[in-house]
């Protein structure tokens, strides 16, 4: 059932792991379909406070369903899923407290198009955190600068770029003090100018010593950025090896062709 | 041609004033009981629970399926029956309205909630809303400027309708306006009199309607 039982993933960690060593993404078996259509086929995955995971992979493999299984976005059938302590296979899972630790940055943004930039920022922590309006904006600004964009305070998402509206939605997620904060392909539904702006953003984050898991094909980031690749193929983790090692030689046929396809153009 | 005389409408206007009132009332209850039953409707049609969507579905096609002028009627006679004694005839006609109106709402409404993109739900969970939180600050904020001018359109039509409300022997606008054109023999003035309220509370509607849309999309 699990992957390991194929003998398909390989698994090796290496580098600097901070003082606390308790994992804080654990999969292990993890299940899941949708009716009769498996997506993911028995996932093991292990990822440590202050690590960089890029989890790649073929379309259709599984990257998506996974990461929101992280958060609870996505429920699961079969297995366990620990993160930052909290067992996502309990049916009584407080998801609230943990979707209050985890943040999400999707493929589409998702701002709030009826709100402004900094009501984008302050909405989650007054209303989950219960902070005041001062703290969270003063919070909420402190964040925007981070991001590059301080002046766009009073602006609505529509007249922001896709660049601007990602690296806004960064900055919401991390208006929550989260520790861990969870990509789904960033860049993918954005023009290539403004790639670079956004991957640079999270390649600072990683510097901060951020916990990530990013679903991406930038590789350029991966290599930069990364401690440990993912690589997933038909609903399994195929390779969870060292970024160095992925790149270098990665180990299943599988990945290599990926690797040779994404790399070639 | 030359004998026109709308100083009918002036002489009456203290009779016409209280069926005005009598039409708004209804309107405005009818409105914002039928918004919250209507928002409830919608939510129950669109949840997980199987029961729940189809009791909501058989209530809202039931009531669609029935001309007002029925349910004004059979209210009339059902509330008393349930509740054991007569309760007049304006809160059976403020019930029946509000019943029947929540039928309407709740299908603007749900196409309303429907425009709004999943990840807009996701977005907000993800970030630790709880459901009922991401429904009032996120999800309906933006629902509602789908909603907003098929809900004043809406209210429009309600508001004429209150004239069915004859059939029970309450005097809305309209069936005033009736009474006082045959009482002084002057219908063309009186009806004429009659249509350009209609029509400026129209036209204001679909201007306000108009207006906001068009703030809004600016932003």
């Amino acid at each position: 059932m699990s992957a390991l039982a194929d003998g398909a993933a390989v698994t090796s960690h290496s580098g600097p792991l901070p003082m606390d060593n308790a994992p804080m993404v654990e999969a292990r078996g993890l299940c899941k379909a949708y009716g009769a259509v498996p997506i993911l086929k028995g996932c093991d995955l292990t990822i440590r406070r202050g690590e960089v995971a890029v989890v790649c992979g073929p379309s259709g493999s599984g990257k998506s369903t996974l990461i929101k299984c992280m958060n609870g976005l996505e429920g699961f059938q079969q297995g366990s899923l620990r993160v930052d302590g909290i067992e996502l296979a309990d049916r009584k899972a407080d998801l609230v407290a943990l979707r209050a630790r985890v943040g999400m940055v999707f493929q589409h943004f998702e701002l709030y198009p009826h709100l402004t930039v900094l009501q984008n920022l302050c909405l989650a922590p007054m209303r989950v955190l219960k902070r005041r309006r001062d703290e969270a904006e003063e919070r909420a600004r402190a964040l925007l600068t981070r991001v590059g964009l301080p002046a766009k305070s009073s602006a609505y998402p529509a007249q922001l770029s896709g660049g601007q509206q990602q690296r806004v939605a960064i900055a919401r997620a991390l208006a929550m003090d989260p520790a861990l904060m969870l990509f789904d392909e960033p860049t993918s539904a954005l023009d290539p100018e403004m790639i670079g702006e956004v991957l640079g953003v999270m390649q600072e984050l990683a510097q901060d010593g951020m916990t990530m898991v990013v679903v991406t094909h930038e590789m350029g980031f991966a290599r930069r950025a990364a401690s440990h690749m993912v690589f997933m193929d038909d609903g399994r983790v195929v390779e969870d090896v060292s970024t160095t090692e992925f790149f270098a030689a990665p180990r299943s046929d599988r990945a290599r062709d990926f690797l040779s396809r994404l790399l070639s153009h | 041609m030359g004998n026109f005389d709308f100083s009918v409408v002036v002489r009456s206007w203290p009779f016409l004033l209280e069926g005005l009132r009598l039409s708004a009332v209804l309107t405005l209850v009818a409105m914002a009981g039928g918004l919250v039953l209507g928002l409830m409707l919608a939510l129950a049609r669109l949840s997980r629970y199987r029961t729940l969507a189809t009791l909501a579905t058989l209530y809202v096609n039931g009531f669609r399926a029935v001309p007002l002028v029925l349910v004004i009627f059979w209210f009339y006679f059902l509330v008393p029956l349930v509740l054991g004694q007569s309760v007049g005839a304006l809160p059976s006609a403020l019930i029946a309205f509000t019943l029947f109106e929540a039928a309407y709402y709740s299908e603007i409404i749900r196409a309303g909630l429907q425009a709004v993109p999943r990840g807009q739900w996701q977005a907000a969970a993800a970030a630790g809303l709880r459901p009922a939180q991401t429904l009032r600050f996120v999800v309906l904020p933006q629902a509602l400027r789908h909603m907003l001018p098929l809900l004043l359109t809406q209210a429009v039509v309600l508001f004429q309708d209150t004239s069915l409300v004859y059939v029970i022997s309450l005097r809305d606008f309209m069936t005033s306006a009736g009474i006082v054109a045959n009482r002084d023999n002057r219908l063309v003035e009186v009806y004429m009199f009659a249509a350009l309220v209609y029509f400026i509370l129209c036209v204001s509607a679909s201007t306000a309607a108009h207006f906001l849309d068009k703030r809004w999309r600016r932003t």
